[in-house]
């Protein structure tokens, strides 16, 4: 799977979840859940729609290296199968 | 029309969920009705049949309207009872959702030579009647008044009184005669149904910002805070949350909130003086544990819809809960029960970086408990000092209703809980 | 069968006000009686009519036309131990005597770190209504109700012309007693062993749960009447009776307020520092969440009184003004 696949998911997650936003201008490095404003309800709902989508299951421990577009990115193209 | 928060003056109804011959029980859901702050799904206190639905969708009512007559078992039909010559007799056997009728909107309010939308700015209502609405909790933005300029006066804030006295007399026996109200504060979602023309989302905005002004505003003014905190040390609670995750899908997975909801709910157990309410100058504890969570909208503001009885909840059944009740809240839909028994507000700010929360109680209850962020913090312990994932609980109080050491006792059992999380 | 009347008798303001001078007279041989004209001639509105021939010359005494004279005399016998009733002919003239008054009378207590009381009583005929013009018809009562060291009494009734005094006599400090020129000829009843009366507290002549009128003196009769023409339509009109307007008794009115959550006062004082401003401004100091309409006033209009009939009845305060503005002040909200 492409990077652009992966961002096209993440985007599509993130759009559902913060309707009103716009992720594709999110900075690579800019932090997600500061700037959509995620609570940990909606981290959640991330992580489950992530895993449905592209099958990955993170664990919580992991959770604290996806705070960004490209750590996301640069974690998903290790994880994904 | 009930009156689903104490500022609550009219509702709109959007939809009916039966119609007439329909057979309803009590939970049931029957109507869907948009109030100044979120569209509420509304609950038959009754089992019975549907006979008349009397007001229809789009139709804005004020709060104490008949708006359905639901047929209880032991009577008959009213075609059945067309003959009878008393008419008495389905008055009197016929449950109605509400016990008077109001007159309808028109007769009570006389047009003011002012148009509303004219009124901007500051409300003019008279000391007394402003005095009348804080002890009703009634929203004076909410009133058309009736003096020459749309001045409001005692009257006018006294006719949605008795609207509202007319709704709270027909709750069950028992229940304390001011309903306790979640804050109800989300941006209002445009209404699902065709009612005429789409508020603008400034007039959602100025209701919510009224909606919450009443509420807080009577909570400062009446009610006597005291506030207590306490660091409570979470590393057991987050090494057991962290393995029970482990165990889980992630569709499973338990959020932080739920150990915080269920250790409040067990410490309220054993200090049940912080659970209830204070109304007509008397404390009155509440048997059942509803917890008003404060759940955050992404449109802002925020809603505190209880998690009924979480006492009671396996933790995966309270993370269910949760879940549904956030997905519910987000989507205005939620249910009447959940907008009027919570007896206890639980609010987390620890996703925004918050460490510690002083909270506004929302009235009529008598406490709310507030948690911050877990932060690593220096800990010492037995002579030790080492690095411990610490979060502060604090408890807001009503000093009427009771004194600093009952919510000593409340936060050390809070404590006590989360040490033990297995016990959850 | 019994009414009750048997026990009743009819008179005059004006003989209670000598009825109870008489009767001081008689208790109490420290108490003389002196102003323009009261011996001989009976007093200017007849008010101590025969009292000379009763108590003769030395008791009733005629004093020369100097007000800032025989108060400074009355002064000085109620120091020496007397108990004087000094009468000015009406409230214009007394400001002759305001040195004496105000630096004066209500100062002593003070002034002598508390070792002299002056148990003074000054009566004056007050108020408009009898074509006497801009120099012998103005009510300033409340003007003196500004000053602290003395009382200021404003009787209504029958029953407080004849009860006030001797009440007014009993405080050792000086004590002012308004009356009326309009009300001598008024008459009432009174029970036959009516005696003194409190001089601290206002009264609720007239029960109603719309609207509180605050009165006093002549101007009271004017709400009463409006009161009851009201009634008929409908509106309820609680009517206070202040009787005293140094001290307040504002328990009385502010509990009144409470009930009806509306105030008129009726004030036959100018209305710019006036003590219907007073009224009204501690009502809004102490009952302002009572209110449910502002407190509105009709007081005399702030002209030197006119001389020609129809423009005097035009500037004091009117029974039809007090029904409009009641009217107003109850129904304009519906």
């Amino acid at each position: 799977m492409s990077e652009e696949q992966i961002k096209h998911v993440i985007f599509k997650i993130l759009r559902r979840i913060a309707p009103e936003s716009d992720p594709s201008r999110l900075a690579p490095d800019e932090n997600i859940r500061r700037a959509l404003d995620i609570d940990s309800f909606d981290a959640l709902n991330f992580f489950i729609h992530l895993h449905e989508e592209l099958g990955v299951n993170i664990p919580e421990s992991d959770y604290g290296q996806l705070n960004t577009l490209s750590e996301m990115l640069d974690y998903l193209s290790v994880h994904i199968g | 029309m009930p009156g689903l928060g104490a500022d609550m003056v009219t509702g709109a109804l959007v939809e009916w969920k039966v119609k007439p011959g329909d057979r309803v029980k009590r939970g049931d859901i029957i109507a869907v009705v948009d109030t100044d702050k979120a569209a509420i799904e509304i609950e038959v206190f009754e089992d019975g049949i549907v006979e008349d639905l009397r007001v229809q969708p789009g139709q804005t009512v004020p709060v104490g309207t008949v708006m359905a007559i639901i047929r209880t078992e032991a009577v008959p039909f009213a075609a059945e009872i067309a003959a009878a010559k008393e008419e008495k007799v389905l008055v009197e056997g016929t449950r109605k959702i509400m016990e008077i009728e109001a007159p309808p909107l028109a007769e009570v309010v006389i047009p003011s030579r002012q148009p509303l939308a004219g009124r901007a700015g500051r409300i003019k209502a008279s000391p007394y009647a402003r005095r009348l609405a804080a002890e009703h909790s009634i929203d004076l933005g909410a009133l058309r008044g009736t003096g020459p300029q749309g001045e409001i006066y005692a009257s006018d804030v006294e006719s949605a009184v008795s609207a509202a006295g007319q709704e709270s007399s027909k709750e069950a026996g028992g229940a304390p005669t001011e309903e306790p109200v979640p804050l109800v504060t989300k941006e209002k979602l445009p209404p699902t149904s065709p009612i005429a023309g789409k508020p603008a989302a400034t007039d959602y905005q100025a209701a919510i910002r009224r909606a919450i002004a009443a509420a807080m505003a009577r909570s400062n003014r009446e009610i006597p805070h005291y506030y207590l905190q306490t660091r409570i040390d979470m590393s057991r609670t987050l090494h057991w949350l962290e393995s029970e995750n482990l165990k889980r899908s992630i569709k499973e997975r338990i959020l932080l909130a739920v150990p915080l909801i269920k250790a409040v709910a067990l410490a309220l157990g054993e200090v049940p003086e912080l659970n209830g309410y204070w109304i007509d100058d008397r404390h009155q504890v509440q048997e059942s544990i509803n917890i008003g969570f404060a759940i955050s909208l992404r449109q802002g503001g925020l809603i505190t819809p209880a998690i009924l009885g979480p006492d009671l909840m396996s933790v995966d059944e309270l993370m269910e809960a949760l879940k549904d009740l956030i997905t519910r809240t987000r989507a205005g839909r939620l249910r009447s029960s959940e907008m009027t028994e919570a007896t206890i507000t639980v609010t987390s700010l620890g996703d925004f970086g918050v460490e510690t929360v002083y909270g506004v109680i929302y009235p009529p209850q008598v406490a709310l408990v507030g948690f911050g962020k877990v932060m690593e913090q220096p800990w010492a312990e037995n002579g030790l000092l080492g690095a411990r994932p610490v979060v502060t609980a604090t408890l807001a109080g009503d000093h009427r209703a009771t004194d600093g050491r009952r919510g000593a006792q409340f936060l050390d059992a809070l404590n006590r809980r989360l040490q033990e999380p297995s016990k959850l | 069968m019994s009414n009750g009347m048997e026990h009743m008798r009819k008179l005059t303001y004006r003989e209670a006000v000598r009825e109870a001078m008489r009767d001081a007279l008689r208790k109490d041989e420290r108490v003389f009686l002196m102003g323009e004209d009261v011996g001989r001639y009976g007093g200017c509105f007849a008010v101590s009519k025969g009292l000379i021939e009763e108590f003769g010359p030395e008791r009733i005494r005629d004093t020369p036309l100097c007000e800032s004279t025989f108060v400074g005399a009355g002064i000085g016998a109620a120091l020496g131990g007397m108990r004087p009733i000094v009468e000015i002919m009406t409230v214009n003239f007394s400001l002759l005597a305001a040195d004496q008054i105000l630096n004066n009378t209500a100062t002593y207590l003070h002034m002598s770190g508390g070792l002299f009381n002056v148990p003074l009583i000054i009566r004056m005929a007050t108020g408009g209504g009898r074509q006497l013009a801009a120099q012998h018809s103005h009510c300033l009562s409340g003007w003196y109700a500004h000053i602290p060291g003395i009382k200021v009494l404003t009787p209504a009734t029958v029953e407080d012309a004849r009860g006030m005094l001797w009440t007014a006599l009993d405080d050792p400090d000086p004590v002012l007693i308004f009356e009326n020129s309009g009300l001598y000829n008024m008459e009432g009843f009174l029970p036959i062993d009516a005696g003194p009366v409190d001089i601290d507290s206002a009264r609720v002549r007239r029960a109603g749960k719309d609207l509180t009128i605050i009165s006093y003196s002549a101007s009271l009769f004017k709400a009463l009447d409006a009161a009851e023409t009201l009634s008929k339509e409908g509106i309820e009109a609680e009517v206070i009776d202040l009787r005293t307007l140094r001290p307040l008794d504002e328990r009385t009115f502010l509990d009144s307020a409470a009930r009806t959550h509306r105030v008129l006062i009726v004030d036959e004082g100018w209305r710019s520092g006036s003590i219907s401003a007073e009224v009204s401004a501690r009502i809004m100091e102490k009952a302002f969440f009572e209110l449910d309409a502002a407190v509105e006033r009709i007081c005399s209009a702030e002209v030197p009184m006119p001389y020609a009939k129809h423009l005097e009845e035009a500037a004091l305060p009117r029974m039809e003004k007090i029904i409009e503005v009641v009217r107003k002040m109850v129904r304009s909200h519906g």
